[in-house]
């Protein structure tokens, strides 16, 4: 049985979360309260991770820490028809782990604005934060239109969406948590619309279904 | 040491600054009020001490612990906090759920949690579904006696009303409102119609947008664990969260022309009325006279 160690405010829990129902997998969650009791940061749960990040999978003889690890994991081993994370295509491969790289940087910008605002991890430096988020959503927006100029709906060349727009969404779409604006990023904001449609998709707290259809 | 914010009526309140079950003893623990940087202490003998940070002299500020939190005041506090008395019953569990900080002012806190209306859509499959989306008729009041505003008979049909709840119910709903950025929420008790269950919201301004909303939860319920019991509330307030953030002007205006109410938002009406009455200036936009 798979197993995840969530935490049901977290962005990169979110992420598995998604796989995970995309997939149409039944799990586990074994919660671990990062808030206020900073279970994360247990010895119990050092001894999981030592690195006392969520979140964490567990499948049988497997334990996979780092949000964009487990992804690659849950695409490759239960993805029968091979669209989320194919790899008969080096070029689209090395463009998919370009992308969930990309994903953790914005971990380390929007979710850190997110904490600081919202748990009072008063340790970042807010302003620092926001300009990196926003050099990274740019760059972000820039590429999905350029996308969309070439009729591709998402972040990795194809007619399905990656692990790569997994990885991006959930900080992106929580990141006014953290005071960061997505109103300069239209082609953002139209990506986000499609992800949010596609079959499978979940919602955590701070994130909400599309709206209807507009004609 | 000079105070930027110089409405007397916010500054003469007590304020929430943390819930007790957090602190650890003789550690100095630092915030925000008002504007202020404010320094506090719980010691061993459970007594606590607060100043503003930044003040060499360390002039004591008026403290006090009441109902599982340690509240602060930067100007002339009254000598009573209201009454919860349901805190002190010795069936009940109190939990402190968790404290967020939210980009909004107090009083639009305040006000979303008194709001029925955004249950079925919000907090859906939870607190509300759709169709039940009707917000029925209910009673509202502004007691000059106790000073606070009451919403009374106050019904909802929730799909999960609590985190011990095994089916939708009608649930029946007590609002009191004693203290300007305090809310106090009375519910039927899945496993004891005839009690209800407390919910409260405690909010420290930090400034006049930015706030810090205490949770916590005074429940009959003794077989949910406190882990539990704050997981359920904190899906609830992360839900609540972007609404209050998107809120449009972030600041409570007072004046009933601003914007248009439904009657659905009776207590909230009788909140503004209530916070005009006292002559609130911080955090709202106050009515044109």
């Amino acid at each position: 049985m798979i197993e995840l160690y969530d935490y049901e405010l977290s962005g990169n829990c979110y992420k598995i979360r998604l796989m995970l129902s995309f997939l149409k997998l039944d799990y586990v969650s074994k919660k671990v309260e990062f808030h206020p009791g900073k279970e994360h940061k247990s010895e119990k749960f050092l001894e999981i991770n030592p690195l006392g990040q969520l979140p964490v999978l567990s499948d049988t003889n497997l334990v996979l820490r780092d949000a964009q690890a487990i992804l690659v994991y849950l695409a490759r081993k239960y993805d029968k028809k091979n669209i989320w994370c194919p790899i008969d295509d080096p070029e689209k491969l090395g463009l998919i782990a370009q992308w969930l790289s990309f994903g953790d940087l914005i971990t380390g910008s929007s979710s850190a604005a997110r904490l600081h605002d919202t748990l009072f991890y008063t340790e970042f430096d807010i302003g620092e934060c926001r300009e990196r988020a926003h050099a990274q959503f740019r760059i972000l927006d820039e590429h999905l239109f350029f996308q969309e100029q070439l009729n591709q709906s998402w972040i990795c060349d194809g007619e399905k969406p990656t692990i790569a727009d997994i990885a991006c969404f959930p900080y992106i779409a929580l990141s006014e948590e953290g005071g960061i604006s997505r109103m300069s990023y239209p082609a953002i904001r139209r990506w986000m619309d499609r992800f949010k449609r596609i079959d499978g998709f979940i919602v955590m707290p701070g994130v909400f279904p599309a709206g209807p259809r507009s004609f | 040491m000079e105070i930027s914010c110089k409405d007397p009526v916010i500054l003469n309140q007590w304020h929430p600054v943390s819930s007790l079950d957090v602190l650890t003893m003789d550690t100095v623990e630092n915030t925000i009020l008002l504007e202020s940087k404010i320094s506090f202490q719980l010691n061993s003998k459970e007594e606590v001490t607060a100043w503003l940070s930044l003040d060499d002299e360390k002039t004591l500020l008026p403290t006090r612990i009441s109902y599982g939190f340690i509240w602060v005041s930067l100007g002339n506090p009254p000598k009573d906090l209201f009454l919860f008395p349901e805190f002190s019953e010795s069936d009940r569990q109190n939990v402190a759920t968790g404290v967020f900080g939210v980009n909004v002012s107090a009083g639009r806190t305040v006000e979303n949690f008194l709001d029925m209306g955004h249950f079925p859509y919000v907090h859906s499959g939870i607190l509300g579904e759709e169709p039940h989306t009707e917000v029925k008729e209910y009673d509202v009041e502004i007691s000059e006696e106790r000073d606070e505003v009451l919403a009374t008979s106050c019904k909802f049909y929730q799909p999960q009303a609590a985190v011990n709840s095994n089916e939708g119910m009608d649930v029946d709903y007590i609002y009191r409102v004693p203290h300007i950025n305090c809310a106090l929420l009375y519910k039927t008790s899945p496993v004891d119609d005839a009690r209800l269950d407390v919910i409260i919201i405690f909010v420290q301004p930090m400034g006049e947008e930015w706030v810090r909303a205490h949770t916590g939860m005074c429940l009959i319920d003794d077989e949910s664990t406190a882990e539990q019991i704050r997981q359920f509330q904190q899906t609830i307030f992360g839900q609540d969260k972007p609404i209050l953030e998107n809120q449009y002007p972030k600041q409570l205006p007072l004046d009933s022309r601003i914007e248009t109410p439904i009657r659905a938002d009776k207590s909230a009406i009788a909140y503004r009325r209530w916070l005009s009455q006292k002559g609130l200036q911080y955090g709202v936009i106050p009515s044109a006279i």
